[in-house]
């Protein structure tokens, strides 16, 4: 299912999210960008060139970005608003609440450089609560993609849906783990590896690392599960079920805090429906600065450290 | 509870009648809506009375005699826009959108019941002819920009209008907003500060100061116009004549008086939405005959 083994070549989603971007106002001429200053950071540079009054930049203001998008959909357009995900998310919280999710207005929010991808610049621009402040929110649709084909399927899959949506977009570098005729589905989980023993489950930059993983524990003779669930709201609970039932222990893996995102998401859902051993990977507060490929090694976010983990888990999960 | 119901309510204007007319017609309007808004929120026990009789007038000025939309069409793509920003105000927006035909007048009885569709703040889903759910400060004008720039792009002549409290502009989201209208020349752009000088607890002045505000609004680009925001005449001329200045989105400072014209409640603070007694909705009713 897998292509990850054989590729070693890593990209930056944001191209995926350029190019999707254009064939959809290509394609529709009502679809407009906001922005906070961004164009560089966000790749609208190509946006801005072919359609330059369709790209409305307000500046650094978040509060307005988000305001302007819902204002612009009432008008009948159909906003993308990218920028990084630490101020889009923080800053325009109520605006993402009131403006969009409870008017439900058809405004796609594009987060640029989630997770540690600023991983230098140091917590501040971390963006590691995001998923937990936007999943306490109803009618909101949050996705974290993995590569650049499912980044690129799940803002179709957006622009399809009617209603506010939130996309992660990676900056940092993944190799591609889907195969080309992968198709992604909001809602729906994508099962890569299959195993009784325990099931990783994980999104965005975390698929390859489990897909690693898995190998690995198969190489020690556990059969790992490993589930992409990019969709964190609504989530795939048929998945989440099965995975409790057929191998009796899960771990989620994010590049998020260990509060409230995925791991969180699919904790509620096995206490609810069949509890089983679980441990949630993540960032346990405030990291420190380093690069996003350091800070992820420091916290253990790679397929040793994912395995590691299984293998713990497994000692509780018992015989 | 005086009363549940006030069946009066005013309509629509003919806006070809001589101006003089329209301004008679107008202000019995504005009388009649203050009483059916009393009545609601002496129905509800509950309501932001003080700011709902302060913005009276300017609402009533738009819905009945300035803006283009059709209540039996309210999505209509070139409809005129109106976001009440202040949504705390949201009895005065409910008695005026049910004047102008938007829903029943008897649902009116309904304001703040459990499961009413008309919440203490307005709501977009639930209630025809309100455009924007407000209530949160600082929301409606960074919409009513959003929507004035979709008018822009599609070369649309509708009119996008945004009523905000004075104190509401101590939100920054708002300075976000008038920084990226002026930017915009977004000239079918209007706001209309209520400027009732007084906010929950205090008068703005002192509790963060606003002034000098035309000058701020100046150094942001927009045109600006002082009003009496309780003349009627001042206000059909003053949306009749928009935009200002070509290229300037219009910043409408309404000099305003907190509860008018109730002499007991009229630029008292604590009429911000504390809720009249019997007696006091009866006095209340009197002055308003």
């Amino acid at each position: 299912m897998s292509a990850v083994a054989a590729e070693s070549t890593l990209y930056d989603c944001r191209d995926a999210f350029a190019e999707t971007i254009d064939a959809l106002a290509e394609a529709d001429e009502r679809v407009v960008v906001v922005c906070n200053d961004s164009i560089a950071s966000s790749k609208l540079g190509g946006f801005a060139a072919k359609f330059p009054e369709r790209l409305v930049n307000v500046g650094i203001a978040e509060q307005v970005m988000v305001g302007i998008a819902a204002g612009l959909a009432n008008g009948g357009r159909r906003p993308f608003v990218a920028g990084a995900s630490c101020f889009l998310t923080a800053r325009a919280l109520e605006q993402i609440k009131v403006d969009l999710a409870y008017t439900n207005a058809d405004v796609k929010l594009c987060a640029m450089s989630p997770g540690v991808a600023y991983g230098e610049f140091g917590p501040t621009h971390h963006s590691i609560e995001d998923i937990a402040w936007l999943r306490a929110i109803d009618n909101l649709v949050a996705i974290v993609p993995a590569d650049p084909l499912e980044t690129a399927q799940a803002l179709r899959a957006a622009a399809e849906y009617s209603g506010p949506v939130f996309v992660r977009v990676s900056r940092m570098g993944v190799p591609v783990v889907y195969d080309a005729d992968y198709q992604f589905r909001i809602g729906h989980a994508m099962r890569l590896a299959d195993g009784d023993d325990v099931t990783l489950i994980a999104n965005g930059t975390m698929v390859s690392r489990a897909l690693e993983a898995s190998a690995l524990l198969a190489a020690d003779g556990v059969g790992a599960r490993v589930v992409s669930m990019p969709t964190v709201k609504p989530l795939d609970l048929d998945e989440i079920s099965a995975a409790a039932e057929e191998t009796g222990a899960i771990v989620a893996v994010e590049e998020h805090s260990v509060h409230g995102g995925l791991g969180g998401a699919i904790a509620e859902a096995v206490v609810a429906q069949r509890p089983v051993p679980m441990r949630i990977l993540g960032f346990p507060g405030f990291a420190p600065t380093g690069s996003a490929e350091w800070l992820l090694e420091h916290f253990g976010l790679t397929g040793p450290g994912i395995r590691d983990a299984a293998i713990e888990l497994l000692e509780r999960k018992g015989p | 509870m005086v009363t549940t119901t006030e069946p009066a309510l005013p309509q629509r204007i003919d806006t070809s009648l001589p101006r003089e007319e329209q301004v008679r017609l107008l202000v019995d309007a504005s009388r009649l809506i203050r009483r059916r808004n009393l009545a609601m929120v002496d129905a509800a026990g509950l309501g932001h009375i003080g700011g709902d009789l302060s913005a009276t007038d300017v609402v009533v000025t738009l819905f009945l005699a300035t803006l283009n939309y059709d209540p039996a069409n309210p999505e209509l793509p070139d409809r005129d826009r109106f976001v009440m920003s202040k949504g705390h105000a949201s009895g005065v927006l409910y008695t005026t959108l049910a004047s102008c035909g938007f829903f029943a007048p008897s649902l009116l009885d309904e304001y703040m019941k459990p499961l009413s569709p008309l919440n203490g703040h307005p709501d977009s889903k639930k209630v025809p002819g309100v455009e924007a759910n407000t209530g949160p400060l600082g929301h409606g004008l960074p919409i009513a920009v959003g929507m004035a720039i979709a008018a822009k792009l599609g070369g649309s002549p509708r009119r996008t209008f945004c009523l905000v409290g004075d104190g509401e502009l101590q939100e920054g989201s708002n300075w976000e907003a008038l920084m990226a209208g002026g930017h915009r020349e977004l000239d079918a752009l209007t706001v209309i500060v209520d400027r009732n000088r007084l906010q929950q607890g205090a008068p703005t002045e002192e509790t963060s100061a606003l002034e000098p505000l035309a000058d701020k609004a100046r150094a942001f680009r927009w045109a600006v116009t002082e009003v009496d925001g309780h003349d009627h005449a001042a206000l059909l001329d003053l949306f009749a004549g928009l935009p200002v200045e070509a290229g300037r989105p219009n910043f409408v400072i309404a000099h305003t008086h907190k509860g008018q014209p109730v002499s007991f409640m009229r630029d008292r603070v604590e009429w911000h939405n504390k809720v009249p007694s019997g007696a006091q909705i009866r006095a209340a009713l009197e002055e308003l005959e």
